[in-house]
């Protein structure tokens, strides 16, 4: 049975010292399906994505206000660790960036910085993320080669790899085609289709065809407040609020 | 056609800046002929002093005396006298300082009436009294023998004498070093306990025991001392004087006139070679600088080994743990600054921390007992550690440089996979930097090397015994002083007692130093670039 608000996000508003980036955002985001978020820049997508595995914790001067809760526990509880909560949500960013390391050691990263480095585990770790991330059969003649030596594509689906290696239950996709060409692009959307089975994803995209391809529920946010939020199809083909269809039909960005 | 679509708009070059193009490119060319300029004059002048001279013998004719001399040009000048006629003058070395006082002597060229270059010219290296030249006359044996030079077994019989009074000097070190050295040694301890414990007959046996040691050992040493006298070499300066050289101070024969090309080459390669692998003599300007190199390189590598850890340290809380403010700009400047002090503040600096206080604190803690100060004397160890805070602030700041050039996302990406800050630093951020923490080491090595004067105050003799780093236990000696390349120069062409002598020294030292900072720069370099390629950084 998938839980409808896997993620809830109650009431949440962020701020960057002065300025407030969300407003009050109230949103679930249910098990097993990939939810995208889009809107222009800097409406507070990205923003909000990097709250749920409290990435933003790292910039000085931000407070927040609400909760995001996961699976019912809240994110914000003071005595939550965020290296345990990041290790239930992996996180893929927009520009891959895999570590200077071998191809093996960029995927069982996670695993080494959590003490586990039975060399059998690994080796099955690096193998399922890897056809996981259908990167498997491109790479596994070079596990010990510099992760450097891949395509741009291959790269990032690494990156997806490492991100999945520790089986998080949640996958945080940044923009993760936007440095890439169409081919590995529409590589990595298949490849988002097929990981739904697994994880909950969330996106964030600047692509409307890549929103409406890959995802089921889509979240358009303005301004940091969130507009719409409902099933992608519904959403793009018949958008209730103004400001979305004006976006979604290209009259501002 | 002015007016013509194709036609574009022109301006003068002045306004499109060319000139300064030029401007630019004067600048860098000037820099590099001034740096080639120095290499090519102390390569030149260096490897030169190596090369051997044509020996010629000058028939001179000076206020109406004839005389002959032999040797080598080294320099031509022109000298005005008092009545301003210039004379052409002409420097020769000599040799011979006991016929004739100076070994080099100034000749005006009008008084050189013939030039010759016979072939049976030696040029004779000893231990002391510098190089003679002459033509050789006879081997005299301790035991009454007598080889003349037109005896067919004379060349054999000098190499061998050769040979074997080396292998007496080598023997007679060990004695002297080795041998006398751990004997007193044990003396010293023996005398110890005798103070401490009172005396025992045990003790009074073994002082006893070693005492019979010592004076066998003196007598073994005398002996070798009298057969290095027993022979000598007879020779005939060109003038017609005797001279006679005890086959003990015998180091090298050499016919420069008699050599071919390969011969003269084979001869600057063996006399290069005893350059690099020998002890100095005569006030350093004679022998090699063996002792300096080696001071040099082990003061550097030991500096690097002290300033590289405590550097990227600190760089790494500067950079990733301290909060940025204004008390950490303040300390940003302040190393950087740092970085500016003249460096003999640095050498007083050590000199009153390291050997005064830090020396004093251990002395009084463990050499309660010695006589000497053992680490409250300028050493090797203190050396390096003034060195290593001199050069530490080149390394923070190129680590702090590495470091931020790390991208930011792949720090996040670290993060995102669930490690702690640290974790992130040390496997990604540090090997990701460290390509350029190593460009920080290079340059601080490279300017630890060159370093001279805060070094004459904590620790660099002229001439120092024994290396910091030899055969008798424990084997590394950080307390004590050491010879310096840098040093070794400034003494060689400011302090030196007979600076003609030791002019070629000076470059051929001069070259040495440079080739070791280069040699440590290549090393260090090429360790860096398999660390790149290893941890090559992505395309953008």
């Amino acid at each position: 049975m998938t839980r409808e608000d896997f993620i809830a996000v109650d009431q949440f508003s962020f701020y960057y010292r002065e300025k407030q980036a969300l407003h009050g955002i109230d949103m679930a985001i249910p098990e097993r399906q990939v939810t995208a978020l889009i809107g222009p820049s800097g409406c507070g997508k990205s923003t909000l994505l990097r709250n749920m595995n409290r990435m933003n914790d790292l910039v000085e001067g931000v407070r927040h206000e609400g909760d995001i809760r996961l699976n019912g526990h809240s994110l914000y509880d003071p005595k939550v660790e965020v290296i345990s909560l990041r290790k239930r949500v992996g996180m893929v960013f927009q520009k891959y960036n895999p570590f200077a390391k071998t191809v093996y050691e960029n995927v069982v990263f996670s695993l080494r910085v959590a003490g586990r480095n039975r060399k059998r585990e690994l080796d099955e770790v690096v193998e399922r993320s890897l056809r996981s991330a259908a990167l498997w059969d491109e790479v596994k003649d070079r596990l010990h080669d510099s992760a450097f030596g891949l395509s741009g594509g291959q790269q990032q689906r690494l990156c997806i790899a490492r991100a999945i290696a520790n089986q998080p239950e949640i996958l945080l996709m940044d923009e993760p085609c936007a440095a890439l060409d169409p081919t590995a692009t529409l590589k990595i959307e298949a490849l988002i289709r097929e990981l739904k089975a697994q994880f909950t994803i969330v996106i964030v995209t600047h692509n409307m065809e890549q929103a409406t391809r890959c995802s089921d529920r889509t979240a358009f946010l303005y301004m940091g407040r969130l507009i719409e939020y409902g099933d992608t199809k519904q959403v793009f083909e018949n958008p209730r609020q103004d400001e979305t269809e004006a976006y979604i039909s290209g009259r501002f960005s | 056609m002015a007016d013509s679509p194709t036609a574009f708009a022109t301006t003068g070059r002045s306004r499109t800046g060319e000139p300064f193009v030029w401007l630019t490119a004067a600048g860098l060319t000037v820099g590099v002929i001034l740096t080639l300029g120095l290499l090519a004059l102390v390569m030149v002048k260096g490897l030169e002093s190596f090369w051997p001279a044509r020996l010629l013998v000058l028939e001179v004719e000076r206020d109406g005396q004839a005389s002959r001399i032999a040797g080598y040009e080294v320099q031509e000048r022109t000298r005005r006298d008092l009545d301003g006629v210039s004379h052409e003058e002409v420097q020769v070395f000599r040799g011979n300082r006991e016929l004739y006082g100076e070994k080099f002597v100034f000749l005006d060229r009008a008084d050189i009436r013939g030039t010759s270059r016979p072939g049976d010219l030696l040029l004779v290296e000893r231990l002391e009294g510098g190089n003679v030249i002459g033509r050789a006359v006879a081997l005299e044996f301790g035991d009454g023998g007598r080889v003349g030079a037109d005896a067919p077994e004379f060349r054999e019989r000098l190499e061998a004498l050769i040979d074997e009074n080396q292998d007496r000097r080598d023997e007679l070190e060990d004695i002297e070093k080795e041998q006398i050295g751990r004997n007193a040694k044990q003396v010293k301890e023996l005398r110890l306990r005798e103070r401490t414990a009172g005396p025992s007959e045990a003790i009074r046996v073994e002082l006893a025991e070693l005492q019979a040691e010592f004076e066998r050992l003196d007598r073994e040493r005398g002996g070798i001392r009298e057969r290095l006298e027993a022979d000598h070499f007879l020779l005939e300066a060109a003038d017609g004087g005797e001279l006679r050289i005890a086959g003990g101070e015998l180091l090298h024969v050499f016919r420069p006139n008699e050599a071919g090309f390969f011969g003269r080459l084979g001869e600057m390669l063996r006399r290069g070679w005893s350059f690099l692998s020998t002890d100095p003599r005569e006030a350093n300007t004679e022998g090699g600088v063996y002792p300096a190199i080696f001071g040099t390189v082990v003061m550097t590598l030991v500096m690097s080994l002290f300033v590289t850890p405590f550097g990227v340290v600190a760089a790494i809380y500067l950079r990733e743990y301290a909060k940025q403010g204004p008390l950490v700009r303040a300390v940003r400047i302040s190393v950087n600054n740092l970085a500016g002090v003249p460096s003999i503040v640095f050498g007083v600096f050590g000199l009153a921390f390291f050997i005064y206080f830090v020396g004093g604190v251990v002395d009084d803690a463990f050499f309660p007992n010695s006589e000497e100060p053992v680490y409250k004397s300028g050493g090797i160890l203190w050396a390096s550690l003034t060195l290593a805070l001199l050069t530490v602030p080149v390394v923070i700041v190129a680590t702090e440089e590495a470091l931020a050039a790390v991208p930011r996302g792949v720090r996040e990406a670290a993060l995102a996979c669930g490690a702690s800050k640290w974790q992130a630093i040390q496997r990604v951020v540090l090997p990701a930097s460290l390509p350029g923490i190593l460009t920080g080491v290079i340059l601080a090595m490279a300017r630890g090397a060159g370093e001279v004067a805060p070094l004459m105050l904590v620790g660099v003799v002229k001439s120092a015994p024994d290396l910091p780093i030899d055969g008798t236990s424990p084997f590394v000696h950080p307390e004590r002083q050491f010879m310096h390349l840098g040093f070794h120069i400034y003494d060689l062409g400011f302090q030196s007692p007979d600076s003609e002598a030791a002019k070629p020294m000076v470059f051929a030292t001069t070259l040495l130093l440079i080739a070791i900072v280069v040699v440590m720069n290549l090393a260090a370099i090429v360790i860096r670039n398999r660390l790149r390629k290893k941890y090559a950084t992505s395309s953008f």
